[in-house]
């Protein structure tokens, strides 16, 4: 990886002064079967980790946090706290949550400056499991089972480590190298990364097949769909994961122009926009087909992309954009009805500036991958599993992205870590059984 | 606004908080900033015939938690400056502030020559009172002063009359707390001659071990030894130590109360225990001699709200409450009670009460209901409501009849 843009500035959440942990750790109740506990996807023992911070004991907290959560340095910074741990937090009607993700950034940012190994592999099994996908869910697969002593290769299309971690969310959010450090944690206890591997195309999946005894898909989604508008070749239309892989990665080249139209309301869209206006874009403007309170993206995030200038125009769709000599010269937007069925309204066709247009709808469905391995999936394309992330094909686990129902709000990072350590779990039964 | 004057057999002082014999009142200029912040007296800190020599470094603190100095020790010794500069600085505290009482600490040899002279030079400047240093547990008690004296009741009336014969100001005799007993040394005291008796001196301790470098804390160049313990952490033992003078028959002398007084609300309980005065240090090492303002006013404000006119008013009112485990009634009973609507569902008061006390609080299977307290086997004990973190959460509710009495000592008729 190279360094990330310069142009797209520091990390926004400054890391807590060793002052303010120490009061944090020490306001602490560390609640009996604590709700954050509770609220966190992994089952992060909270009190615990925060306790061992109060006493001292950085590696036993940032082991306490990492053992549940094999991402849990990223989770630490990308994660809705509000929602899941700080918004379970019993302070939380009188006075403010205990600020539990800068505390686990605090442990975990001592586990990555100290090189600590917190963790030693397993008892070797003998038996050979692939995980599909290095991203939080692959990782997460192939931490546990390397510690249950399986043989684990990672295939990973990508040149590094990592999934939407390292590729798909702003450095300002999460640098890079975080995630490349939890691949590294990975990799430390013995487990193979098959890098620029793409499953299906450069590697058949009946090779993946024959040469393991069980296999992890954590392949997660695609490309973001086409909107199905005229002038969406033009030059100057982007996938916004593509985009923001660019510019995170420091390979963005060209010029957006002055105005910027993002498509879509989740949490990529805001990204994509904030990070429009980081590389200089004077002019970037959110188009969303319901109302505000129907987008996906955090409310912390669209009051963040608000601070960082960005416009919101709701009930609005685009229906056309403009191209000249190649490329976007302006968008042409359609109203939608306002009580938020996102039907068109009629003869409500107007223009808006637009120098770039950046797509962040969703993603596809690696449908074909799926139909490779033989497995089962749902009309919108998600693999289909048991509570062991198996799929209908026995020894054949799915876990993340690949699992989550579109829309749905499951489709956190922390959420994916979890799946993957259930589909380790899954995977270790089943060469349990098979033995 | 109630009167805050006191008078500490004869010693009498405008409020009654003083400064304990201790680094802040090592000097003049830091007892006339002190008398103007509003202190109602200061003990010297302890004068003797020569200066001693000091060591680097002398204090440690006891942090609990992000509270710093919850405790204190020092292996500070008494003062290193010269008998005459400090009655020098005495005499211009006195001139400048003669409302406010200067008691002088004094130590020496243990013969009554040493002692009639060192309380003869003291007394060519106007002091107030003498206080007996028997207690200064470290470095002194080595050369067979301070607690060396102080923990042999003999010893101690026998140098308190010493005193006595030279003295014509009142002596308080000051006491270690490093006995099995405080009364006996209290009570020798009083056998000595004593006006008054002012209690705790600090206790042994040892603060800490450095985890990196496997030092004792504090070091002097890789050595230390124990040293005197002191601040909030030490007012239970300080409290108890008062009250069991003040109740106590063989005493029957007034009580300068010492030990881990941070606030008005310390002074009032142990005044309430029977102390006359307080005596103030490690509150004053941690925030300087600004808190006697909110002291003063703390106090004041007290006894206004409650209708009483003077702060002697307190003086030993919950002594007769303090009394031997063998009288309290066996009858009584309490149960915890919590409090669904202001219960923040932390189960501190679950886990406490099922790992450390009765196991009589039930946790419902939805976790987001509030624990309930199985009265028929709570014993009252108090744990669930100490671990709460919400104030007035859960309460400790009377369900005897509150009609009957009886004591251990009337069950197996214990001779009182």
């Amino acid at each position: 990886m190279t360094e990330p843009w310069p142009a797209l500035g520091a990390p926004i959440a400054k890391p807590l002064s060793h002052l303010e942990v120490r009061v944090e750790a020490n306001r602490c109740l560390y609640c009996y079967d604590a709700p954050c506990m509770r609220a966190c996807p992994t089952g992060i023992d909270v009190p615990r980790f925060i306790g061992r911070i109060a006493s001292g004991d950085l590696l036993g907290s940032a082991r306490t946090i990492m053992d549940a959560n094999p991402v849990g340095a990223s989770c630490a910074r990308v994660c809705p706290t509000s929602e899941l741990c700080e918004g379970a937090c019993v302070f939380n009607p009188d006075q403010s949550p205990i600020r539990i993700g800068d505390l686990q950034r605090y442990a975990t940012d001592w586990a990555i400056q100290s090189d600590a190994v917190l963790f030693s592999p397993g008892t070797p099994t003998g038996k050979r499991v692939a995980v599909v996908g290095a991203g939080p869910a692959g990782l997460a697969a192939a931490r546990d089972l390397a510690r249950l002593g399986h043989t684990v290769t990672i295939f990973e299309r990508d040149p590094a480590p990592g999934g939407l971690d390292t590729y798909g969310i702003v450095p300002y959010r999460l640098p890079a190298e975080i995630a490349l450090w939890e691949a590294e944690q990975v990799r430390a206890l013995g487990v193979t990364f098959r890098t620029g591997v793409t499953v299906g195309e450069t590697l058949a999946a009946a090779e993946v097949l024959g040469a393991h005894d069980a296999v992890v898909l954590a392949v997660g989604m695609g490309a973001v769909p086409r909107l199905g508008i005229p002038g969406e070749d033009a030059e100057g239309v982007w996938d916004a994961l593509a985009f923001i892989r660019a510019a995170k990665s420091g390979t963005f080249s060209g010029s957006l122009g002055d105005a910027v139209a993002v498509i879509g309301g989740g949490n990529t869209a805001i990204d994509a926009a904030t990070a429009s206006r980081r590389l200089g874009a004077s002019s970037v403007t959110m188009y969303y087909r319901r109302g505000e309170e129907r987008m996906t993206a955090y409310d912390f995030e669209i009051a963040f992309a608000r601070l960082e200038g960005v416009e919101f125009r709701t009930c609005t769709l685009p229906s056309r954009i403009l191209v000249e000599n190649g490329r976007v010269a302006g968008l042409e937007i359609v109203a939608t009805d306002p009580a938020g069925t996102a039907s068109v309204l009629p003869a409500s066709e107007r223009l808006v500036r637009a120098d770039s247009v950046i797509v962040a709808i969703g993603q596809s469905r690696h449908r074909a991958l799926l139909d490779a391995f033989g497995v089962s999936y749902g009309p919108t394309g998600i693999a289909l599993v048991d509570d062991a992330m198996q799929t209908n094909r026995p020894g054949i686990f799915a876990a993340g992205d690949c699992t989550f129902t579109p829309g749905g709000i499951d489709a956190m990072v922390v959420e994916a870590a979890q799946r993957g350590k259930v589909a380790a779990r899954g995977v270790d039964a089943f060469l349990h059984e098979a033995a | 606004m109630a009167d805050l004057s006191v008078d500490l057999a004869g010693i009498r002082s405008p409020n009654p908080f003083w400064l304990a014999s201790a680094p802040p009142t090592n000097s003049g200029y830091q007892v006339m900033r002190a008398f103007a912040a509003g202190w109602g007296g200061a003990v010297w800190k302890t004068l003797a015939l020569e200066p001693i020599v000091n060591v680097t470094s002398r204090f440690a603190g006891l942090n609990a938690g992000a509270y710093r100095m919850i405790g204190m020790n020092n292996i500070e010794l008494i003062t290193d400056r010269p008998l005459d500069v400090n009655l020098d600085e005495i005499a211009a505290c006195k001139a400048a502030y003669p409302d406010r009482p200067i008691i002088a600490s004094l130590m020496t040899e243990c013969t009554p020559q040493s002692w009639h002279e060192l309380v003869r030079r003291v007394e060519t400047v106007p002091v107030d009172g003498f206080e007996l240093n028997f207690g200064c547990p470290h470095g002194m008690s080595e050369r067979g002063q301070g607690a060396a004296v102080g923990q042999d009741p003999e010893l101690v009336e026998l140098i308190t009359r010493w005193v006595k014969e030279a003295a014509h100001v009142p002596v308080i005799v000051k006491l270690t707390p490093n006995v099995t007993d405080v009364r006996e040394t209290a009570r020798a005291a009083a056998r000595g001659g004593a006006d008054a008796i002012s209690l705790i001196n600090t206790l042994n301790s040892l603060i800490g071990v450095d985890l990196d470098t496997w030092l004792p804390i504090p070091h002097v160049d890789g050595k230390s030894s124990h040293g005197g313990y002191c601040g909030p952490a030490v007012k239970p033992i300080a409290l108890n130590m008062v009250g069991a003078c003040a109740r106590d028959a063989g005493v029957g002398i007034p009580i300068s109360g010492i030990g881990g007084i941070a606030d008005w609300r310390d002074a009032v309980e142990f005044m309430l225990m029977g102390s006359t005065t307080v005596q103030v240090c490690t509150s004053v090492m941690h925030h300087g001699f600004r808190i006697v303002g909110d002291m003063i006013d703390g106090l004041s404000n007290y006894l206004d709200q409650r209708g009483l006119g003077s702060a002697r008013e307190l003086i030993g009112k919950t002594v007769p409450r303090f009394v031997d485990w063998n009288d309290l009634n066996l009858d009584y009973a309490i149960v915890a009670r919590i409090d669904p609507e202001t219960c923040i569902r932390c189960n501190k008061c679950y886990v406490a009460c099922e790992d450390a006390a009765h196991q009589c609080i039930d946790r419902p299977a939805d976790p987001l209901l509030a624990p309930v307290v199985d009265e028929a086997h709570c014993v009252g004990c108090n744990l669930c409501s100490m671990v709460c973190p919400v104030e007035d959460c859960i309460t400790m509710v009377r369900v005897d009849a509150g009609d009957s009495v009886h004591t251990w000592r009337e069950k197996l008729s214990v001779p009182s």
